[in-house]
């Protein structure tokens, strides 16, 4: 009796978890996935069990490509990422004195205070070829004209960068200041120089935070519409930017749908390599 | 307000309701915008020309040679590759490829693509960008290209007092011409004031109060809007040469939905390359 009343209460409690995930997760992506299994005749949506928009996808390059070009930028931001945002997480977590940590870490994440749309047209800017990148080049003298930057993969990549360093900087500095000091030491006893504690023990040891930082940017990223529309020129197209196509002018649900589904499906294998990889049920 | 070429499909979908065409000042209007065989079906009025103009070339005539913007195929020349922008939107820009072809823009048809695509493969062979309405004007503004191929007076007439030098031209081989259309919804709940309104658009006043709104300057429907517009005005709406252009300019491409896709495909597969 006592078993029942717990299950029961167990449910009652998971009850508004299971409702909101079942509502917000589970319909969409049944009513998703039916609807990329249906096909257009003229503007007419067929409802069935039809492959056609998984054959599109294969047979036209714009579209296929819109896929590599999103694992290619995502690939890129997702390690620079973690490259800048480690030492910045280490210098506040271990360089920076206690009582101005906190200081540190808002000013790391300041911009996250202004809007996104406005922070990339402030990057447009910055790339421009009268921006304060070319500009500072040609007054050092390092270039002599002023190079396109702006409408590039280099200013989505950027732009990205910019975004993502400060999400992971506070997981990777949470993880870190959690770390006793006493692991440090300990290696340092057993002989271990500087290099070498930070690559057998430190390094190890914040995975967990690096894990989930760069899954975090992964899926962010290759979601992403607003910053390869804004900065990248429409030079090339990535998957989030094809659906908009298709929906905004093509009104083109089905192949949109099968986009998005791939784009999930991308989402399930990074986590799937990452767990894989890191044992991140470990972590 | 809707896309001139988009009016028949409102009408079959029978969300505009029908016009009194005696109370709207038509023949008044510059005759290649009355448009009646858009803004009709079946002999009833749903709709009537507000506003039109060009997509065409706009360029910074401090940067570029302004002959140079006469013919197309030297805009997108490896003269000014990598100095230009194309306006993102297919319809439009593929209309002035068209043209750049000898292909008028009404008669494109799946035969046309291939030829369509061989243009279009050179000017984004040329283009830095490819931009929305605001990506482009700032493209142009701030000195990150010098040409924005589907532009026109809609894209630098409204920034025509604070940089001059940015201007826009009809090229021999002709341009692409837009029109607004405005409508009263069929289940509109005050139709007598939706009508009174519409009216007023298209009244000389209320024309050249469109003309140079603060959104987006463009030529006004009504002819006898230039009574409300002064000289300055007229000067960068290019009033005087109207005749020449509406002569030299073709209306957008209206493809059927089979049309429309391979066009859009084509479109997008030249923004991948």
């Amino acid at each position: 009796m006592s078993n029942r009343r717990d299950t029961l209460k167990g449910w009652g409690f998971a009850a508004p978890a299971l409702l909101w995930t079942t509502a917000f997760f589970v319909v969409p992506f049944v009513v998703m996935a039916a609807m990329s299994l249906a096909t257009l005749d003229g503007r007419t949506l067929i409802w069935g069990l039809h492959a056609d928009n998984y054959l599109e996808l294969a047979e036209k390059r714009y579209l296929w490509r819109a896929v590599l070009v999103s694992l290619e930028i995502t690939a890129t931001v997702t390690v620079l990422s973690v490259v800048l945002a480690y030492p910045l997480a280490w210098i506040i977590a271990f360089r920076v004195p206690a009582r101005w940590q906190r200081l540190a870490l808002l000013l790391a994440i300041l911009p996250f205070w202004t809007s996104y749309v406005v922070r990339s047209y402030a990057w447009l800017l910055v790339l421009a070829r009268e921006g304060v990148v070319n500009q500072t080049l040609m007054t050092l003298g390092i270039i002599a004209e002023p190079v396109t930057l702006a409408n590039t993969r280099i200013a989505t990549v950027t732009g990205f960068v910019h975004f993502f360093v400060m999400l992971l900087t506070l997981t990777i500095y949470a993880n870190l200041v959690q770390l006793s000091p006493n692991y440090r030491r300990a290696a340092m006893d057993l002989g271990a120089n500087a290099f070498q504690t930070f690559r057998h023990v430190i390094l190890p040891l914040t995975l967990p935070g690096i894990a989930t930082g760069a899954f975090l940017t992964f899926v962010l990223c290759i979601g992403d519409y607003i910053t390869p529309q804004i900065l990248g020129g429409n030079t090339e197209l990535t998957v989030p930017q094809v659906i908009m196509v298709q929906l905004g002018r093509r009104a083109d649900f089905p192949l949109a749908s099968a986009l998005a589904i791939v784009l999930m499906g991308l989402v399930t294998l990074a986590y799937l390599g990452a767990a894989r990889w890191l044992r991140i049920d470990r972590l | 307000m809707i896309d001139g070429i988009d009016v028949f499909r409102a009408v079959e979908a029978g969300i505009l309701a029908p016009l009194p065409e005696d109370e709207l000042p038509e023949a008044d209007f510059f005759p290649e915008v009355v448009m009646k065989e858009n803004n009709s079906a079946d002999g009833v009025t749903y709709a009537v020309t507000e506003k039109f103009g060009y997509n065409t070339i706009s360029y910074n005539a401090e940067a570029v040679d302004p002959a140079d913007m006469q013919d197309l195929s030297t805009v997108w020349s490896e003269k000014y590759a990598g100095r230009l922008t194309i306006y993102d939107y297919y319809l439009p820009v593929m209309g002035l490829a068209a043209l750049s072809a000898g292909i008028d823009t009404a008669a494109i048809g799946e035969t046309d693509l291939d030829a369509i695509g061989t243009v279009m493969s050179e000017m984004r062979g040329a283009a830095a960008s490819v931009g929305g309405v605001v990506a482009s004007q700032t493209a142009l503004a701030t000195g990150e290209v010098d040409i924005v191929v589907g532009g026109g007076e809609w894209l630098t007439a409204v920034l025509a007092e604070e940089q001059p030098e940015l201007t826009w031209t009809i090229p021999d081989q002709g341009a692409v011409r837009w029109s607004q259309s405005i409508g009263v919804l069929a289940d509109s709940e005050k139709p007598d004031l939706a009508l009174e309104f519409v009216k007023y658009i298209v009244s000389p006043e209320g024309q050249a109060r469109l003309a140079t709104s603060s959104c987006f300057w463009g030529m006004p429907a009504n002819a006898k809007a230039g009574e409300h517009l002064t000289d300055a005005q007229k000067e960068v709406l290019r009033w005087d040469e109207q005749d020449a252009y509406l002569a030299n300019s073709q209306l957008y491409p209206a493809p059927d939905t089979d049309l429309d896709i391979a066009m859009q495909d084509l479109w997008l597969e030249t923004l991948q390359q």
